[in-house]
């Protein structure tokens, strides 16, 4: 207000000649030519050409192997046991033999596959108490309601973990076995760092002990309908990988965006031979405890093993688009020189 | 009674919440998000959190809500200004002062000289004789002149307030209205009736002036009052990108209510044959029995989660966008007057890009063409014609004559000097005549120095003319004029005035001068006078109006002049009948008309002026320039054809080579028809034209529109004379109606108000005539020659702007949203979102809107200067071309498949994926951390390309939304919002997860490049095959020579001259007279080859302004 107060005359009520008010801002104007489209196009297809060939160099190093065990082999009976919900606490297992024609070089890991199960529906994916599992002592006695029906039993107890992502863990286990010469060797697994740090330290946090054991801090609670075990027993072996930060609980809590999805289950140990330098040609069986039932909802369930390059496991999708892309380019960037040079009129025939 | 408070604030403290958030919920966008929000909070079908839709709906309210709130905080302000005001009532015989909220209908009050009157009141008495006062109607009306009131001459001796307070008259009169120059009501007092009229009341905002004090009954008060009757809401304009806009959303809430469709199929079809299996796992909700239930619920939550195609952000964004446009206006220099110190002014902020696509220019030609500034040029006085326009004679000065002459004023022909000085009794009584015959305020502030205030500026032309030559008007009184004839002080009675208006098109006055003669002196326009005449002296009326007829070629303003004289019976036959129709209540305007006319007839001729209204400055080049713009001009003036048909040569619309000029004037249906048939023909079949229509026949007019209609439009240029302002709204609803093209009116005075308001867009100058066109108008400048600017920068910016906005805009929200439709397919139609809610949240408010709105508000494609060299660039507008039903399909379908690929790209790369820690990549979080950057980053590169003007606010905005995306992610993602609310932020360490992959960047590469180079291409290919004029105009090195505006070079010959002098002096080249002196030989030139009259009366008027510049 000062400011207009302070002008006067015949100009006073004149806009501001400021670049701004005047639209006249320095600028920059980019413009669509021949010489900047043209070589950017041919740039972008070698980019892409060369990004494709070495990514598909990479590739061909990687090995990758898949078992269905669904119903194969022994895994037959199982599988038809596993139909009747009645058999759900009998124990079944069965061994499935394979060979590895190459032997894997490097890291080798062992996902457990599944198909065509949902882990990606909105109301599986809410089915969850995220409080609960960050170790919040309220959420533990009384789970949020997007749990239900797997937030309380029957009889009211509040269920540890709840909802129907956790209670619908996958639960089978494998154990690997090489058949050397010499005979059988378990091939050793390492069952921990399956997860992300921020998941294994951050997001998932066991109840605060204070000086309790985990069974004490998990008193009142009780454990998923179709779990075998409570939470704090579900690894025998390691007490500190048990509760609400077990590393299979973590990966399974993961939920995978598309029906078709591995997880990991485990890596070589590579500290003893015949194991040093990956998983060696030769015959394998893989015997697993059978307890997943996939009959309900048409599932399959495999065993995969796969080695890593520096971009992560096998993948040929990606180069090859890499090189579909840039042959595409490529074509583009010709029809689109030839009509420049043909039929363009890039300012020489306008007079016309 | 109706108090005097005014209320024109909307809310108070306690109603502005609810009477706010009620009116905005009538917008059928806040209702439809109101609706959406409601369905989110329904727990089975909440696919979305509730926040997704609040956030932006608040934010859009409140924003709303913040303006209203500031606006009515304005109005109360204002009200509360206005209603404390003091006034000084009559209360109880004694004067008490009251606010103005308190004084009621009945009071009486007291005004003093320069106060506002507070409502409307009956005028009683004043302190000045006869009950006269002045006012300013400025606020009301905007002239600036001042007006006299007088009270009844009852009520005039009431002078003190003894008196008054026994006064107990009783008015009937008409309900309140909003005629501002209309009052009938009847005093009843002492049991006799006095009739009312308009003269005797004063207007709630006008100024007293030049009165001591008067007293004045309340009749009207608050909103009763003509002023705030007048305040009425004006018609609100939409834009056609408005209605196309409107269009386009309700197909995209079909094309929403589809896919929703499709995907509750899909969810019947999945929950039958998986889901139903699945149930295992996941059991059904528990109202959900059958998977058609399942499905209708699914319908829903697909409803909420596609929602985003229709952002509520549009709205707000293409008013922010227009907004900056608006302001754009308001800055331009180059649309500033510094003679008058007015800027442009967007009155209206919805309607900029309209301005782009304007097809049909509906001009006035007086002051809006021209200047008004009316100039005493010629005369014909007896049958002589005085009046020349060369050098051979220098400015006549009036000095020694004439003390009071007015030194500002011009004239060349001594003849009539001498003519008056030997006392031709003629030339005489021409100038006596011009002294009394009008309705002209003096003021007389020392002895000498006399200012006149017209009403009109002709008037005042007049006036100050027969000043000059002697015949001084000094003061009237309203029964007296006195004038100072040849240095003599003389006192006309004055018996009557018969007022001027449109449909008699003439005034008169009857004067009784000392000597006891009575006599009638009339002036109007000679059409009207000519039959009024007595029929003796023939010869005389013959040359007059050859005289006549030649000022009118010259572009002049003509009036005939006349007087009768009246015998004393006569005299007191007519005032009788006079007086009975003045106190007719009913049709009382009419019978006035009747006795005016009764009277004005058998007068005698004496002679005729020319008063000269200059062309404004630029306006032949502007209109040039428009009609190469594609933009078809009309003029549509009350003036006769041949001044409307002269004016239109000198300012360029017609042309040299428009071959025929087609004039249609018959007078009857069937003549009408013949000629419009004829002309149409022609029209065909030769290269022409122009058409005059004389609207002179209402009735012929409506009969033969379609005629008409294709008559006109096939010609290049049309002119419509004699047309009343009716008219000229009824021309435009024509054109509105018939052609559906965006039409835009141009005037400066009261009687283009119509106009200005049925067109498209309404352009009002701010010139002499008052401000009541800029009031009704959209757009105001001072300067015809601005409307160039207007239109060819601005609307054409603004337009370009817009559409490339809406254009971005459904893209980014189609690609945006159309990835739930796909993940669809994959997560069983379980209306899963495929972004964490936060991203979707923020997508349209925070991510992408800075960009575009960016580029909304600062996009050139080409410089200002070379839009108004090449007109041409204009017409993609006019044609729609660059935002239609076509190009939304485009752009919808590059949404789409920029969102085909931001799905299916990262599916079948991350779904086998895993990090290089042999972590699988396939989980859900990471897949929609992929998508979202992916996304982000297309849609900002797809913009990058999309700017063509890259200010440093672009790339701020570009570059800081990017900055802002990665920001707000970590921060989201982060720990410490996951510890306080875990079930909200839910993806803490997903950023830092996925965004260190390398397999995830080169997805994110992947799909940019899948996504941007067909774009590219097709960009390319467009540009290369069929480049548009912006394209190759935009070039850097672009010197292609336009023949169009080589034509227009040449031909603006003639007047280059007459703008030459100014810009000279303004930049001070010495060699100014060089040029000028140049290009008048030039003009002679050309002389030499032109036959036609006009062109010599064109170079006459070049003449003089190069003479003026030589000369001086």
């Amino acid at each position: 207000m000062g400011k207009e107060k302070s002008k006067s005359g015949p100009l006073a009520r004149r806009p501001d000649n400021s670049a701004f008010k005047q639209q006249r801002l320095p600028a920059w104007t980019p413009m669509l030519t021949a010489s900047t489209v043209l070589p950017s196009f041919y740039l972008l297809a070698l980019i892409c050409m060369l990004l494709g060939v070495w990514l598909l160099l990479t590739v061909q190093n990687t090995q990758e192997m898949k078992v269905d065990y669904t119903e194969a082999g022994s895994c037959n009976l199982c599988f038809e046991m596993r139909k009747n919900v009645s058999n759900a606490g009998q124990k079944c297992t069965c061994m499935i033999m394979f060979s590895i024609e190459k032997a894997f070089k490097g890291d080798v890991f062992i996902y457990y596959g599944l198909r065509n199960f949902h882990q990606n529906l909105r109301r599986y994916m809410d089915s969850r108490d995220d409080g609960q599992m960050l170790g919040r002592k309220s959420n533990l006695k009384s789970p949020s309601s997007y749990c239900k029906p797997f937030d309380v039993d029957e009889k009211g107890v509040p269920i540890a973990p709840c909802g129907a992502v956790a209670n619908s863990m996958f639960n089978d286990s494998f154990i690997l076995t090489y058949y050397t010469i010499n005979g059988p060797t378990v091939v050793p697994l390492l069952r921990k760092g399956l997860t992300w740090y921020t998941d294994k330290n951050v997001k998932y946090r066991n109840p605060k002990m204070d000086n309790l054991t985990l069974p004490e801090v998990f008193e009142g609670t009780t454990r998923p309908p179709y779990w075998q075990k409570p939470v704090y027993q579900l690894d025998p072996f390691d007490p500190n990988n048990n509760g609400f930060i077990n590393d299979d609980l973590l990966v399974w809590m993961r939920e995978a965006a598309f029906p078709n999805f591995k997880k990991l289950y485990g890596f070589l140990y590579r500290a003893n031979k015949p194991f040093t330098k990956g998983l060696p040609a030769g015959n394998y069986s893989v015997a697993i405890s059978y307890n997943f039932p996939v009959q309900y909802f048409k599932g399959r369930k495999e065993v995969v093993l796969t080695t890593v390059s520096w971009f992560g496991g096998q993948n040929h999708f990606l180069p090859i688009a890499y090189l579909v892309t840039s042959g595409l380019i490529l074509l583009t960037a010709v029809v689109l020189t030839v009509v420049w040079w043909k039929f363009g009129k890039d300012g020489k025939n306008m007079a016309d | 009674i109706q108090s005097n408070c005014i209320v024109t604030s909307k809310y108070n403290i306690i109603t502005f919440l609810p009477v706010n958030l009620f009116e905005q919920f009538q917008e059928v966008a806040n209702t439809y998000f109101l609706f959406l929000l409601i369905l989110q909070l329904i727990p089975q079908i909440s696919s979305l959190s509730w926040f997704t839709t609040i956030v932006p709906l608040a934010l859009v309210l409140s924003i709303t809500a913040v303006k209203d709130a500031t606006d009515d905080y304005f109005r109360h302000k204002s009200d509360n200004q206005v209603n404390n005001r003091e006034s000084q009532v009559l209360i109880r015989g004694s004067l008490q002062n009251e606010k103005w909220m308190n004084v009621r209908v009945g009071d009486i009050i007291k005004l003093e000289n320069n106060q506002f009157v507070a409502a409307d009141v009956l005028l009683l008495s004043t302190s000045e004789p006869h009950g006269l006062c002045y006012i300013e109607t400025a606020e009301l009306d905007g002239e600036t002149n001042m007006k006299v009131r007088q009270s009844i001459s009852v009520t005039a001796e009431l002078c003190d307030p003894n008196h008054l307070a026994s006064f107990d008259g009783e008015v009937m009169c008409e309900p309140p209205n909003n005629k501002l120059d209309r009052f009938c009501g009847t005093l009843y007092w002492r049991e006799k009736k006095y009739p009312l009229t308009n003269q005797n009341m004063l207007l709630r905002g006008c100024v007293l002036r030049n009165t001591e004090a008067c007293y004045g009954l309340v009749i009207f008060a608050g909103p009763d009052t003509k002023l705030m009757q007048n305040s009425g809401r004006t018609k609100f304009k939409r834009t056609s990108i408005d209605r196309l806009m409107n269009t386009l959303v309700l197909w995209i809430f079909g094309f929403l209510v589809c896919m929703g469709g499709i995907l509750a199929v899909g969810n019947a079809i999945w929950e039958k044959e998986v889901g139903f299996l699945f149930q295992s796992f996941l059991p059904w909700d528990p109202p959900v029995d059958n998977f058609l239930f399942s499905a209708f619920l699914s319908f829903w939550s697909y409803v909420i989660i596609l929602n985003t195609v229709v952002p509520i952000s549009l709205y707000v964004s293409v008013e922010v966008i227009r907004l900056g446009h608006s302001y754009f206006i308001n800055w331009d220099q180059q649309m500033f007057c510094s003679q008058c110190n007015t800027a442009a002014e967007a009155r209206t902020t919805t309607l900029n890009e309209e301005l782009g696509q304007v097809e049909y220019i509906f001009s006035d030609k007086t002051g809006t063409l021209t200047q008004n500034i009316m100039t005493f040029n010629k005369c014909s006085i007896n049958g002589q014609s005085y009046g020349i326009h060369f050098c051979l004679s220098f400015r006549l000065n009036f000095t020694p004559l004439n003390p009071l002459a007015d030194p500002n004023f011009c004239f060349y022909d001594e003849k009539l000097l001498e003519s008056v000085k030997v006392g031709d009794p003629h030339t005489h009584e021409f100038f006596r005549l011009l002294s009394l015959c009008h309705t002209v305020m003096s003021e007389e502030k020392s002895e000498g120095e006399l200012v006149y205030k017209a009403q009109s500026p002709d008037e005042g032309a007049l006036v100050t003319a027969a000043r000059n030559f002697g015949f001084v008007f000094r003061s009237r009184t309203p029964g007296t004029i006195t004038t100072t004839e040849m240095g003599q002080t003389v006192t006309y009675s004055l018996l009557a005035i018969l007022d001027f208006n449109n449909i008699r098109k003439r005034m008169s006055v009857i004067v009784r001068n000392p000597e006891g003669r009575i006599r009638l002196y009339c002036k109007g326009a000679d059409t009207v006078l000519v039959e009024r005449l007595q029929p003796c002296n023939q010869e005389l009326i013959s040359i007059t109006s050859d005289h006549l007829n030649e000022y009118a070629a010259d572009g002049l303003r003509t009036l005939a002049l006349a007087y009768r004289d009246l015998s004393e019976e006569e005299w007191e036959a007519w005032s009788e009948s006079h007086r009975f129709a003045d106190k007719a209540t009913d049709c009382r305007e009419d019978r006035l008309a009747a006795t005016y006319d009764k009277i004005e007839q058998e007068m005698l001729l004496l002679g005729a002026t020319a008063i000269e209204d200059k062309l404004q400055e630029g306006v032949p080049e502007t209109i040039a320039l428009l009609s190469l713009a594609n933009i078809k001009i009309w003029v549509l003036t009350g003036d006769k054809q041949e001044t409307a048909v002269n004016i239109g040569y000198s300012c360029k619309m017609l042309t040299d080579d428009m071959t025929e000029v087609f004039i249609i004037s018959g007078h009857t249906v069937q003549s009408v028809r013949h000629e419009l048939r004829s002309v149409f023909f022609k029209c065909r079949f030769s290269q022409i034209s122009c058409v005059k229509y004389t609207l002179e026949h209402q009735r012929t007019y409506i009969l033969e529109i379609k005629k008409f209609l294709s008559t006109a439009c096939a010609c290049k240029a049309v002119i419509c004379c004699r047309v009343t302002p009716l008219q000229k709204a009824q021309v435009v609803e024509l054109i509105k109606k018939h052609k559906k093209a965006v039409t835009l009116a141009v005037g400066d005075g009261a009687n283009d108000v119509s106009m200005i308001k049925s067109a498209h867009i309404g352009v009002g100058i701010s010139g002499q005539e008052g401000i009541q066109a800029v009031l009704a108008s959209d757009y105001s400048f001072a300067q015809f020659r601005f409307l160039q600017r207007l239109l060819l920068v601005h609307g054409r910016w603004s337009y370009l702007r817009m559409c490339r906005f809406l254009c971005y805009f459904f893209y980014k929200n189609f690609a945006f949203t159309m990835v739930h439709f796909w993940f669809g397919f994959f997560c069983g139609f379980s209306a899963q979102t495929v972004y964490d809610q936060f991203f979707i949240t923020l997508y349209n408010i925070v991510y992408t809107s800075l960009p575009v709105l960016a580029m909304g508000m600062f996009d050139q494609d080409v410089p200002d200067q070379r839009s108004l060299e090449y007109p041409k660039l204009y017409e993609p507008g006019q044609l729609n071309l660059l935002f239609n039903k076509r190009e939304f399909f485009i752009c919808i379908t590059q949404g789409i498949y920029t969102s085909v690929v931001l799905f299916f790209v990262p599916y079948a790369v991350l779904s086998d994926a895993t990090q290089s820690n042999g972590v699988p990549l396939a989980d859900y979080q990471s897949f929609a951390v992929t998508t979202a950057t992916a996304l982000v980053i297309v849609v900002s590169v797809q913009i990058a390309l999309d700017t063509g003007f890259w200010t440093v606010f672009n790339h701020v905005f570009v570059w800081g939304s990017l900055g802002s995306f990665f920001t707000i992610m970590f921060a989201l993602h982060s720990q410490t919002l996951f510890r306080n609310l875990p079930n909200q932020f839910h993806f803490v360490g997903s950023a830092q997860n996925t965004l260190l992959q390398p397999v995830v960047w080169l997805t994110i590469a992947l799909a940019t490049a899948i996504c941007i180079v067909p774009v590219l291409a097709f960009r390319f290919l467009k540009l290369d095959l069929k480049p548009q004029l912006s394209d190759t105009v935009r070039k850097p090195k672009f010197s292609f020579y336009d023949p169009s505006v080589s034509a227009l070079l040449s031909s603006q010959s003639y007047c280059i001259t007459a703008t030459f002098e100014r810009r000279n002096s303004i930049f001070g080249v010495p060699t100014g007279k060089k040029i000028a002196r140049k290009s008048y030989q030039r003009v002679q030139m050309q002389m030499g080859n032109q036959k036609k009259d006009w062109k010599e009366n064109l170079c006459a008027t070049c003449y003089r302004s190069f003479r003026k510049n030589v000369c001086d």
